[in-house]
């Protein structure tokens, strides 16, 4: 971190924030972490989506308080208290729609935001703390969606807590009794949601913006990697600065501000005329209140878990057990941990690795979005087969990362950033 | 090198984004298109009546309030009064329906509530179903529907749709054994109204049943107009406004 310019000396400043910063760092704060903090300059389009998660957070957080202002969590009042919030509370149907489609927002910046980790190396050395608590906050995300998909208690919301929670009954010896314990109740019922709950508007919120700001002090201790891949505090000016770096405010937050507003358009876009997306973000089994005798005609988590889910039912059962889909799910969601110790090639940005991390990257991310499709269609024609090749791809990336990284061709590293957006 | 990257990242997302749209709406694929359009109040006042007349009396929309109905679809209280509301209920009051609790030993089935039929279902579906019936022996009332196979509905419409036939056509089985499937079904006796009559009928009462689904939707697209050229001008200011900052970083 460049020293403070001597103009700027806490302890000189006057007035209200004198007086605060005599007795708590504000204006410190301020400059280490925003005015003085310096990132690289050649940030380019995928660096938009660690703001935009920020924001995506803060938009749950709020409209998810008011929410709970009017929600019931009882199995008997849920449903309708969601359609009292659609109709007779003020703006309710606005700030219901703000929280589900935020969701789904949420998933596409977090997934859009793993991805510019992985073209650019952000997870290496010395960002691989970063990259597990991105990891842990991911997790924590997964469970967060989920247990607020029961609230509504719709018929998907119910049959959908009944197939992902009995997973953990495949579990050996502790299962049956993991599920109950889950479950409150020997079924999904009115304990089920009271506690999910209280877990989705307390404990994980906690949990997530703690983890949230580990994540960002993370990243304040050892700054921004960039997309070269370089580091940018090597070359500084007769002032102490970096040459290739400039102070996150104001050239970030402006730039930042587009950001919010390029995303904002599209996500009132769907707030406003397509709600539902399809289907997609709000299905249509969940308009009809849970029914424990009902189940509908084909059950799918919503569109952000299904290539986890894709994975869960491409494994076949063996020795008699299920539980073999249950660990590949799981171990797709663990294997994200151990990128930063599989990557053994030399430098970290796409722009100069060779053919065949591109290639593999490629493969990659076309397997992941037909697992997405393989999710949320049933398990019949091609799709079950597809599920099984895309599953093996999905952990062929990340198990083959050692060898075809190393054995990558590389291109030469250019000493400062090349260019700026 | 960025601009490629960019695209890849556009051409990921937007083959992402047209999947899933087309993924959702593949279950509908075969429903004809009922054509409803929320934004036609008179559409939408002819639905109310037809369902109140027609529906209510066995189904009720427990969410939809009528001061609310009457407000949003421009219907005087008067008018509400004398045309919409036929029991002692007070304008504030839910649609509820005089169908006792008990209704399920006469249908099998109580008749379900409607509020969020559309949203559940989807407004083609109800136009579909609504156009569906046809005679069939087998069935306890003697109908059966095309898009609800087994429903324990009565075909309640037929006064004034007439009794439609099933259309049957021969799909030969891998054995060039006769198979019939049904593909349809065609008027065989004629109602009080004409085939299009009936189907502005219908149509009417799935376009009234999408606004008792979301009673904001036609004003939600409405105020999403301003929005998005409120968040234009927004985003135009935000840019300009980072090119200034930036102008001077080499």
């Amino acid at each position: 971190m460049a020293a403070a310019p001597d103009t700027g000396d806490p302890s000189k400043s006057r007035g209200l924030i004198g007086w605060i910063d005599q007795r708590f760092p504000l204006t410190q704060l301020w400059r280490s972490q925003v005015s003085e903090y310096y990132a690289p300059k050649n940030f380019n389009f995928w660096y938009y989506f660690g703001s935009l998660a920020l924001f995506v957070l803060a938009n749950q957080l709020v409209t998810g308080i008011f929410l709970t202002m009017h929600y019931k969590p009882s199995a008997v009042e849920a449903f309708s208290s969601i359609e009292y919030i659609m109709r007779d509370v003020d703006g309710g149907w606005l700030i219901r729609y703000l929280h589900s489609t935020g969701a789904s927002a949420f998933f596409i910046v977090v997934y859009l935001h793993m991805f510019r980790a992985l073209l650019y190396g952000s997870h290496r050395k010395p960002r691989e703390l970063l990259w597990i608590f991105g990891c842990l906050i991911f997790l924590l995300l997964m469970a967060e969606a989920f247990m607020g998909y029961v609230l509504p208690w719709g018929n998907m919301s119910f049959w959908g807590a009944q197939v992902i929670v009995s997973l953990f009954g495949s579990l050996p010896v502790i299962g049956s009794g993991l599920v109950e314990w889950i479950r409150g109740d020997y079924v999904i019922a009115d304990a089920t949601l009271n506690r999910f709950f209280a877990l989705h508007v307390a404990a994980l919120p906690l949990a997530l913006v703690f983890l949230v700001i580990a994540h960002l002090m993370a990243l304040h201790e050892v700054g921004s990697n960039n997309p070269d891949g370089i580091d940018i505090k090597k070359h500084k000016d007769a002032k102490g600065h970096y040459l290739d770096g400039i102070p996150f405010h104001p050239y970030y937050t402006v730039k930042d501000l587009v950001g919010v507003a390029g995303f904002l358009l599209i996500f009132c876009g769907v707030i406003f005329f397509a709600p539902t997306f399809g289907g997609l973000f709000l299905e249509g089994p969940n308009f009809e209140p849970a029914n424990p005798l009902q189940t509908p005609p084909h059950i799918a988590p919503v569109w952000y878990f299904t290539p986890f889910y894709a994975m869960l039912r491409a494994v076949p059962s063996f020795a008699g057990t299920q539980v073999w889909g249950v660990l590949v799910m799981g171990a797709s969601i663990v294997v994200l941990f151990f990128v930063p110790w599989l990557d053994r090639s030399p430098v970290l940005s796409i722009r100069y690795r060779g053919p065949l991390y591109k290639i593999a990257l490629g493969i990659f991310s076309v397997a992941f979005i037909i697992l997405v499709v393989c999710g949320l269609k049933p398990p019949s024609g091609i799709y079950p087969q597809l599920a099984k090749i895309c599953t093996a791809l999905y952990f062929a990336f990340f198990l083959l990362m050692p060898w075809y990284t190393k054995i990558d061709s590389v291109k030469p590293v250019p000493e400062r950033v090349t260019g700026h957006a | 090198m960025r601009k490629r990257l960019i695209l890849i990242a556009v051409t990921l997302f937007g083959t992402g984004l047209s999947v899933g749209v087309a993924s959702a709406q593949e279950g509908e694929g075969s429903l004809p298109h009922a054509g409803a359009d929320i934004k036609n109040t008179e559409s939408l006042q002819r639905g109310a009546r037809n369902f109140m007349n027609y529906c209510s009396g066995c189904h009720s929309l427990k969410y939809v309030r009528y001061n609310r109905m009457a407000t949003d679809l421009e219907i005087p209280e008067s008018e509400l009064k004398a045309n919409l509301m036929f029991s002692s209920e007070k304008p504030y009051d839910t649609v509820n329906t005089a169908m006792p609790a008990d209704a399920e030993a006469w249908f099998g089935k109580q008749p379900p509530d409607l509020s969020l039929m559309a949203r559940a279902r989807s407004v083609d579906y109800i136009y579909a179903f609504l156009k569906g019936f046809y005679v069939d022996k087998a069935r306890p009332w003697g109908t059966n529907n095309l898009v609800l196979p087994g429903t324990a509905m009565p075909a309640v419409l037929s006064s004034l749709q007439g009794l439609q036939k099933p259309v049957f056509k021969n799909e030969p089985d891998e054995h060039g054994s006769a198979n019939m499937v049904l593909v349809g079904a065609e008027p065989m006796t004629a109602g009080a109204m004409k085939p299009e009559e009936y189907d502005q009928f219908a149509r009417d009462v799935a376009n009234f049943l999408d606004y008792a689904g979301e009673p904001i939707k036609a004003k939600r697209q409405s105020m999403g107009v301003f929005v998005i050229l409120f968040l234009l001008v927004f985003f135009a200011f935000a840019y300009l406004l980072k090119k200034e900052y930036w102008k001077d970083v080499h």
